[in-house]
């Protein structure tokens, strides 16, 4: 399956970037850099065998032609570097930088000021478990926790995060380890399209510790800076009501 | 988004130096969203998030100074806000959302701008987009003879009907607070009715702040003893939403007699509406239903409604009559 993707989407990996530097012309895949920069996160090897596949690179080659051709997103221009302990880039303006995420150290080059928290999550590190609704911090979709508060990192530059703890759902749970809310959406059916689910629960995560008032109406006003356009209100609301309880 | 060179600026000294040609970003939550819709084109950003400007502090006189930086959140929850400025904890919580509220700043919502739908477009002010005196001077407003539900019916010119959007703000002004700016010229401080300009004919000068000016603190007075305040705000939706009118109220009652009245109006004005009107029909009255309308009947004397938003008139007056029943409850 990998060979035939490969295969099938040769004609876009031929276009390489009008200007390439010296950090791009020392990769394996300089030709595949705007390509490269949305594969998910593996090692070297991987990349060099050409045997990473998921739904995501699918889908972003699916979408490619109109990305090389038009604007891509901000944060999608360099490549990533590894995740690395202990060693913080020094910010000259705004390019070079480390984010912690969920307990680890990610060093970014090249970074556009203009490139929000959430378009670097996302396109450059690939932590694609935050979404991007409105991108205007009118939905919260894209809801996150800045040194254990939540905000929407759509209306935050990434060069201002240096030093944050910064904490997404990847963090907070994983499959076969969920969080005690994670658990309780799937239990009370707190979603169905799922789209805004991960910013639903990094806020009701984060109202645990927030000094609001023990009513549901209270959980609601909490609740209220994440849209659901499925409606699955009353079952979020549910869920954060059984967690608050197991909890008080 | 236009590009821009960022700056992280240590001090205040070194904040001010770098401040030509460039905005002061702390929060985020208004200048990254007009960013993006191309309203603000800043060429440079001066981050002022590591500025010692973040604490809450009781000031000798029994007053609070509140520093630039702190977030709406934890101004919000304060317990000295709580206990004795109730006014201005309930209409931050009445505000925004809860992750927009641990972003935003005091400084950054003094600065908050309108949330006209003909001021947001990115084309506005340009040939071919809408007209908008406050993005380019003399391009016309759309919105006097456009949709205008949600627009200002106080304090309004043929220039500009754009309303104030801020909550905190309209307490503030009930509070009777004092800005603290530091600049090019030194210190000074701005008596917070003479902070927000009226449109007049030039709706792009929104404040008193001069370039390079970098806001410091908010100074609350000495909270009046025996007073209670109230800040009640009427929207489409419960939450999460801007006000259609609100009122923000300082009254203390002796005897059954007004002897202190402040009161602020929001969601009805081109900036944070502090009615006198209102104050002198309550001062030395009893308090009772017929005086509170009469407060209100003054406050909205001067109303200018235009096509969609004659509505606001009468729910401002009812929402400043509620507000004072709860108040002296």
């Amino acid at each position: 399956m990998a060979d035939s993707f490969d295969v099938r989407f040769k004609h876009l990996r031929s276009h390489s970037p009008s200007k390439p530097n010296d950090e791009v012309a020392n990769c394996d895949q300089a030709a595949d850099r705007q390509f490269l920069d949305l594969e998910p996160l593996t090692g070297p090897e991987e990349h060099r065998k050409g045997s990473s596949f998921s739904r995501r690179s699918f889908l972003s080659g699916l979408g490619a032609t109109s990305l090389l051709a038009g604007a891509a997103p901000l944060a999608a221009a360099a490549p990533v570097i590894e995740p690395e302990t202990g060693e913080t880039a020094a910010v000259d303006g705004a390019s070079d930088l480390t984010l912690r995420i969920n307990g680890k150290d990610y060093r970014l080059r090249d970074l556009d000021p203009r490139a929000t928290l959430l378009d670097t999550l996302r396109e450059r590190l690939h932590l694609t478990g935050t979404k991007k609704g409105c991108d205007h911090g009118q939905c919260g979709a894209c809801t996150v926790h800045v040194n254990g508060r939540r905000v929407n990192s759509c209306l935050s530059f990434a060069v201002m995060h240096e030093g944050d703890e910064i904490t997404t759902i990847e963090g907070i749970g994983q499959p076969g380890n969920l969080h005690a809310m994670q658990a309780a959406f799937v239990e009370h059916d707190g979603y169905q399209c799922g789209y805004c689910t991960s910013g639903q629960i990094m806020s009701a995560v984060a109202l645990l510790k927030e000094p609001i008032g023990p009513a549901d109406e209270d959980i609601k006003h909490a609740m209220s800076g994440n849209i659901c356009r499925c409606g699955a209100y009353t079952n979020i609301v549910a869920a954060v009501r059984q967690v608050r309880q197991s909890r008080a | 988004m236009e590009t821009f060179s960022y700056v992280k600026a240590p001090s205040i000294d070194k904040a001010l130096s770098a401040a030509n040609q460039a905005k002061f970003i702390a929060g985020g939550t208004t200048l990254v969203d007009l960013m993006k819709l191309r309203v603000e084109t800043p060429q440079t950003l001066v981050d002022i998030n590591l500025l010692p400007l973040d604490k809450i502090e009781k000031l000798p006189d029994g007053g609070l100074r509140i520093g630039a930086l702190v977030r709406n959140s934890d101004l919000a929850w304060n317990p000295e806000v709580q206990k004795s400025y109730a006014v201005l904890s309930q209409a931050l919580l009445s505000g925004a959302s809860p992750q927009l509220r641990n972003m935003a700043t005091t400084g950054g919502n003094l600065l908050q701008r309108t949330r006209c739908a003909y001021f947001r477009e990115p084309s506005a002010g340009t040939p071919g987009g809408y007209g908008c005196n406050k993005r380019t001077p003399g391009t016309g407003c759309a919105a006097v003879d456009g949709f205008n539900r949600t627009h200002a019916i106080l304090g309004t010119s043929d220039q500009c009907i754009a309303t104030h959007p801020s909550d905190m703000c309209v307490a503030m002004a009930a509070l009777e607070a004092v800005i603290h700016v530091e600049g090019p010229k030194g210190k000074r401080s701005i008596p917070f009715t003479d902070f927000h300009k009226l449109p007049g004919d030039t709706p792009n000068i929104e404040n008193a702040l001069e370039p390079g000016d970098l806001i410091t603190y908010v100074d609350l007075p000495k909270p009046i003893a025996g007073s209670h305040s109230v800040y009640l705000k009427l929207r489409d939706r419960a939450s999460y939403e801007f006000a259609l009118a609100s009122a923000a109220v300082v009254v203390r009652v002796e005897g059954g007699h007004i002897r202190y009245a402040r009161v602020a109006m929001g969601g009805v004005g081109t900036k944070p509406w502090r009615s006198h009107e209102a104050e002198a029909a309550l001062m030395g009255k009893s308090a009772n239903a017929t005086v509170f309308r009469a407060a209100a009947e003054a406050a909205l004397a001067k109303a200018k409604p235009h096509k969609d938003n004659a509505f606001k008139v009468e729910l401002a007056k009812r929402c400043l009559v509620r507000s004072l029943k709860l108040a002296t409850a």
